[in-house]
């Protein structure tokens, strides 16, 4: 029972991740017709934007090491704890949510120039070539990532006051041996949040209300004389900004490192693909229901009946779905079909 | 009247005389030097020998690949004479001059493993049939080691291996031709073993999450035998996909397994996150069974403890070496390369450079390239120096024999670079095992060749 939970809990976490990244996904496919293989490099930016924020907090004074003669070997002091004391400390423990300032108007700006600066150019063309081209831009801007922050993964810590973790068995009488740590639980939140203020944006704003339309029947809504390319180009910027907010929540979790990009792109477009294309509901739901799914597929007892089933029920779960309903979960027809 | 017919006398008749007496004259020498000069591979023939350098220069080990291409480097630059000389300095017994190896001029090739076997080995044929390599090193996994290995024993190239710790290596998969100075999965488990037990008890309930790979398993079993025969138990083990990432759906089942020591056989990125992770999990707080849990990683890197962090503080496990050693060797060697490059080498650079040391110095000692010659000149020489103190290359099994460290991730470090501290230097004798445990042949010193 105890492990049930917490296995739901693991799945709960890793599907929230998958969840914001697919929903990023779907809104770019289903509104530009776009298939973005740079999202995941998205998400990775993200990432390096608490590693950045986290550097920047943390400039030193360099006190030297006189001990050491042959190379420069020195013990750090942040200058934000030289300067405000147990303040500076207080900063610096909480850069992870601070670094969300720093991840919103970053990727907005880095949204708004892949759009206009890439994409764009793609938008008639197959998506044989819209795939190369922002593949080929997720290999570029991960080795500039490596270039600037090396191959190793970076440390990020969360906030000490959430480092730890939850009795979560406790609050709920499940007895003491369920506890989960904090900033997971943090996490979760987070995404549950995030994934509802999209679905509002996009259901109770009247902005909300064009770009469905526009996802829909394009043409008529040019007809009726709105600039929905305009809006678009929004929506591709409101992607790349949840994309990152997911990456920079998830550093804590998962040291931050240039491949993480690719590592979640596989995953999130199976995805897409299981929550059918185009459907932002079906994404989310195929987000928790395959993050669920892998970790109850790493349980040792179920590995010892089907050894190495851990690796393979993602894909295994899209094969099935995929022979018993074509269009996914939650797929409408005319999507990627001619 | 000539004695010479000269009708007799044509030119073709004295070629073919001169061409008869040349054979016979080199007849003597075709069993012995002349012959393998023909027959082994990249023979240097002019003023230069070509050793390549095989590391991992992208992938998740690219920075460790780094470090190891910086001690290559530096080991060219002393065996060529320049900088301060390093380690040649104080390696004893010593053949090496500071004039290249053989008074030809050492030249390198390096080429790209992006840790993974098929890319390995097509970069280590490329620098033996295209570069001209005499020697391959290099690499950063156990799996890379192997499959190089076994492609040099078939080209008759001599391969000084890098990072490597599964007990294949010079187990079941050793070659004639591989020889490894980096100690193994075995030595981790014989050298930790007794630490585990004088901190933490005898009686222990252990769960090992393990890379689902060569090194994984052997490491795995070396750290099980050696615990268990201390009095732990096993409760699981647990097989991880490598580069799994997130590692809570493998953590969350230790909490409930009644175990109360986590032993994590991950290497590189897979250990930064899962022992972070795990510490996210509370498992440092944690009490089970009326006693502290604790966390083991039985192989460190330096590399790899910066990147855990806080994490690591207090984690026991195994090095290899450890730049703040107190011997001649070490000293030599952190200040020549500190100096140039402005950082402390790591354990995966100090084997490279002993690596390439102890292949210049076989050749000196053997007083020829030949590989059969150079093999005979490593297989059971003994040296001191290289920084790990007194050290055999056993000749069974072509793996070095030498004291190994326990460490400890260090609770208030002194710069930046102080990470590790060591705990304890583990006798040679208290790691040494017969050979035959582990199987596997050496194989032939003739080869086919390229």
């Amino acid at each position: 029972m105890d492990a049930i939970v917490l296995q739901i809990l693991n799945g709960l976490d890793k599907g929230a991740a998958y969840a914001l990244i697919a929903l990023g996904l779907t809104l770019v496919f289903g509104t530009l017709g776009v298939v973005n293989f740079a999202h995941g490099a998205l998400f990775m930016l993200g990432a390096f934007c608490a590693v950045t924020m986290q550097y920047l907090l943390t400039l030193s004074t360099r006190v030297k090491d006189e001990s050491i003669t042959f190379f420069e070997a020195y013990k750090e002091v942040p200058y934000l704890e030289g300067w405000f004391g147990d303040w500076g400390r207080m900063i610096i423990d909480y850069s992870v949510p601070i670094s969300i300032l720093l991840t919103i108007p970053v990727m907005l700006i880095f949204g708004v120039v892949m759009e206009r600066g890439l994409i764009r150019y793609f938008y008639k063309r197959s998506h044989a070539e819209q795939i190369l081209v922002t593949f080929g831009l997720a290999i570029v801007l991960q080795e500039i990532i490596k270039a600037v922050f090396g191959a190793n993964p970076v440390p990020i810590q969360a906030p000490s006051a959430v480092a730890g973790s939850a009795s979560i068995g406790e609050w709920f009488g499940l007895g003491p041996a369920i506890s989960y740590p904090w900033w997971r639980l943090v996490y979760l939140t987070f995404s549950v949040v995030v994934l509802a203020g999209v679905f509002a944006f996009l259901q109770l704003t009247t902005f909300g209300m064009t770009v469905r339309a526009g996802m829909r029947d394009r043409e008529t809504v040019g007809l009726l004389g709105i600039d929905i390319e305009k809006r678009f180009i929004i929506v591709f910027a409101l992607a790349a900004i949840v994309a990152g907010m997911a990456g920079t929540m998830y550093a804590p979790i998962l040291a931050p490192n240039y491949h993480l990009g690719m590592d979640f792109l596989v995953i999130s477009f199976v995805v897409v693909v299981v929550g059918g294309m185009g459907s932002l509901g079906g994404a989310v739901l195929a987000g928790f229901l395959l993050g669920i799914l892998q970790s109850f597929a790493s349980m040792t007892e179920v590995k010892d009946i089907f050894p190495g089933i851990d690796q393979i029920i993602i894909y295994l779960v899209a094969v099935v779905i995929l022979l018993v309903r074509p269009r996914g979960l939650m797929g409408r027809s005319g999507i990627m079909e001619t | 009247m000539s004695i010479i017919d000269k009708k007799s006398l044509t030119r073709r008749t004295l070629l073919k005389g001169s061409a008869a007496g040349a054979t016979l004259l080199a007849t003597p020498y075709f069993f012995t030097k002349g012959a393998y000069a023909a027959e082994y591979c990249n023979m240097p023939g002019g003023d230069t020998v070509t050793l390549g350098f095989n590391v991992p220069q992208t992938g998740p080990y690219a920075d460790e690949g780094a470090d190891e291409l910086r001690a290559f480097q530096l080991a060219v630059k002393h065996l060529n004479g320049e900088g301060d000389g390093g380690m040649l300095n104080t390696f004893k017994p010593s053949n090496l001059k500071g004039n290249g190896i053989l008074g030809k001029k050492v030249a390198y090739v390096t080429g790209d493993t992006q840790t993974k076997s098929d890319a390995a080995r097509a970069s280590a044929k490329r620098m033996i049939e295209k570069d001209g390599a005499l020697m391959i090193s290099g690499g950063s996994s156990s799996g890379v080691a192997v499959a190089v290995q076994s492609l040099c024993q078939e080209t008759g190239v001599i391969f000084m291996a890098g990072l490597t710790h599964s007990n294949d290596t010079t187990g079941k998969d050793k070659r004639r031709y591989g020889f490894r100075h980096f100690f193994n999965a075995y030595m981790s488990g014989q050298a930790l073993g007794p630490i585990l037990a004088q901190e933490y008890g005898k009686d222990r309930k252990a769960y090992h999450l393990t890379a689902d790979y060569t090194w994984g398993w052997t490491q795995e079993e070396s750290i099980k035998n050696a615990t268990e025969n201390l009095g732990w138990e096993t409760v699981a083990a647990v097989r991880t996909p490598l580069g799994a990432g997130d590692f809570s759906q493998y953590l969350t089942p230790v909490l409930n397994s009644g175990a109360d020591v986590l032993i994590l056989n991950h290497y590189g990125a897979d250990m930064v996150n899962s022992l972070r992770q795990a510490v996210q999990f509370g498992m440092r707080e944690k009490q089970v069974n009326g006693k502290d849990f604790q966390i083991v990683v039985p192989l460190y890197s330096e590399l790899m403890a910066m990147g855990a962090g806080e994490a690591v503080k207090g984690i026991l496990g195994t090095a290899n070496w450890n730049w703040q050693l107190d011997n001649d060797g070490t000293r030599a060697f952190a200040k020549s390369f500190g100096e140039e490059y402005g950082q402390p080498p790591s354990q995966a650079a100090q084997t490279c450079y002993a690596q390439t040391l102890l292949y210049a110095n076989a050749c000196e000692t053997a007083g020829e390239f030949t590989p059969p010659a150079v093999i005979k000149a490593m297989e059971g020489f003994e040296f001191d120096g290289l920084g790990n103190g007194q050290t055999l290359y056993r000749d069974a099994d072509h793996q070095c024999f030498k004291p190994v460290l326990v460490v400890k991730g260090k609770e208030n470090p002194e710069n930046q670079f102080d990470i590790l501290e060591v705990v304890e230097v583990v006798p040679t004798e208290k790691v040494m095992y017969d050979p035959s445990i582990f199987g596997g042949e050496l194989g032939p010193y003739e080869v086919q060749g390229c």
